[in-house]
């Protein structure tokens, strides 16, 4: 199955974690969200976000101005 | 061996034993324990609607359980139309006054203007929202009414302090239907005990 995608590009502090949020909950257990995002405080932040909801950080990298994350689902 | 004796040992190897225990018992209750956070909202304008729904809405996304008692100004966050909301400039000389719009050269320029000539142009206040509001969307944060609903969504629960809304006027067809309870200090302050976070804004 393809990921999911989410596009906060554009989007600042708390919008894309909440968005980020409602499309995990979309997911099934297991799924994959890939999230793209310009608010340079979303790094921290998704890292954190991760840590508090037990759901997996699997990737985090910039490339040029945008930052992009994949988050696995796992509870 | 005697009674006293096997007491005494018994109280030793405890005393040994039990402190490990007890943090790893702790530890696991509080892991299985989603987090907790009251806020009390007291403010009313646009610039201080943002910190309550903004951590609130955060919380609410990291899994928490959130309330907010909104008590005097913060009231007004919970009327049922919040686009009248306003910043003041006046008397706030740590908020940058500084134009959302035209060449870079003109953006940075920040205009100090003096108490005495903000009190008295009439409208500078709508005008200072205007602008305000042209700052929020151009650096992609939410708009108030957008992110009020999204807290709401994430299941945030909004309390209206019911002293307040005699004090003022207001019925509580004035607010959002999404406000089930209006308390008082007694019903807020044993929410506010069993949370891990509780913030005054």
């Amino acid at each position: 199955m393809p990921n999911t995608f989410l596009d906060a590009k554009g989007l600042n502090c708390p919008l894309p974690i909440l968005r980020a949020k409602k499309a995990i909950q979309g997911l099934d257990i297991g799924g994959l969200l890939d999230i793209h995002a310009t608010d340079p405080g979303a790094v921290k932040d998704f890292a954190a976000f991760c840590r508090s909801t037990g759901n997996e950080l699997v990737s985090s990298a910039q490339e040029g101005n945008v930052y992009k994350f994949t988050i696995k689902r796992v509870n | 061996m005697d009674n006293a004796q096997l007491d005494d040992l018994i109280k030793r190897r405890l005393d040994e034993i039990l402190p490990a225990k007890i943090e790893e018992k702790l530890a696991e209750l509080r892991a299985k324990k989603p987090g907790s956070m009251t806020i009390i909202a007291t403010r009313g304008t646009l610039d201080w609607a943002y910190p309550p729904f903004i951590l609130s809405s955060t919380a609410a996304a990291l899994g928490w359980n959130v309330s907010i008692f909104f008590t005097f100004y913060g009231l007004q966050l919970l009327r049922r139309d919040i686009s009248h909301l306003q910043v003041s400039p006046l008397g706030n000389p740590a908020m940058p006054m500084k134009m959302p719009f035209g060449p870079d050269w003109f953006r940075a320029i920040n205009w100090n203007i003096p108490n005495i000539v903000q009190a008295g142009i009439p409208g500078f206040e709508s005008l200072a929202t205007a602008l305000m509001k042209k700052t929020i969307s151009n650096n992609g944060v939410a708009e108030i009414g957008e992110l009020r609903s999204l807290a709401l969504e994430a299941g945030v629960n909004m309390v209206g302090c019911q002293m307040t809304v005699d004090l003022f006027g207001f019925k509580h067809g004035d607010f959002i239907p999404e406000v089930k309870e209006y308390c008082g200090a007694a019903t807020f302050l044993p929410m506010a005990q069993q949370a891990d976070v509780s913030l005054f804004m």
